[in-house]
């Protein structure tokens, strides 16, 4: 399947983009950073520590052995900083 | 009833004008931009578009059904805004002071921690470090 993987804040900065278009087979969003993480250095660097990894599927906040199930978006980025 | 996300600045008092009419109660809170001793000249709020909107309502929502509230109101910027400037307000309206003191400082807490915002400092010398999520904002969330 295809997905939409969005990156904000320092991993957009460090993956060097803020989304991109991914094909995929992984059952788990553990199993989609593993994919990305062997795509380059790029990924593997900013997702190197998932302790600072915080996700959404299609924009509802998820853990790492979330299944992707039918999402189309997964967004990868820091722990929120807002108020 | 409203979650609004928006770059523009907006008048705190305008704001709380007609919010809560009838309520016996009403809290508002302000979150400012911090110089920080002259180290930080601005803050730059990147946002989830979609999500972000999506998140605070959700919370306003929670709040309302929890605590009761007649009305709430969350007005959340994004984008660059100078030291001095405000970020950020909440108003809860109650019946009565505690649930509209435990309202906001319920959706202080969830906007803090787990709307999707992030914070980058801007110094004298351009963009600096993205702020760290805090333990004691994580901390807080157990609370509720």
């Amino acid at each position: 399947m295809a997905l939409d993987v969005l990156y904000f804040a320092w991993l957009r900065e460090r993956i060097g983009q803020p989304r991109e278009r991914i094909e995929t087979d992984a059952a788990t969003v553990r199993e989609l950073v593993a994919q990305l993480a062997a795509m380059d250095e790029w990924h593997a660097a900013a997702l190197s520590d998932l302790s600072a990894v915080r996700v959404a599927l299609d924009q509802e906040l998820a853990d790492l052995d979330a299944p992707l199930g039918a999402a189309r978006e997964v967004a990868f980025f820091p722990p929120m900083t807002g108020g | 009833m409203v979650a609004r996300l928006q770059r523009d600045a907006f008048d705190i008092g305008e704001e709380l004008r007609d919010f809560g009419a009838g309520a016996g109660a009403i809290v508002s809170f302000s979150g400012l931009v911090r110089a920080e001793g002259g180290r930080l000249v601005a803050l730059e709020i990147e946002h989830y578009p979609g999500m972000t909107e999506k998140a605070m309502t959700a919370y306003g929502e929670a709040a309302a059904e929890r605590f009761g509230l007649r009305d709430w109101r969350i007005i959340h910027r994004h984008g660059r805004l100078e030291a001095g400037e405000t970020i950020m307000m909440v108003a809860t309206a109650a019946r009565h002071r505690r649930a509209a003191f435990d309202g906001a400082e319920y959706l202080m807490d969830w906007l803090k921690s787990r709307a999707p915002f992030w914070k980058r400092e801007i110094g004298p010398a351009g963009p600096g470090a993205w702020v760290e999520a805090r333990a004691e904002d994580e901390d807080a969330l157990a609370r509720w």
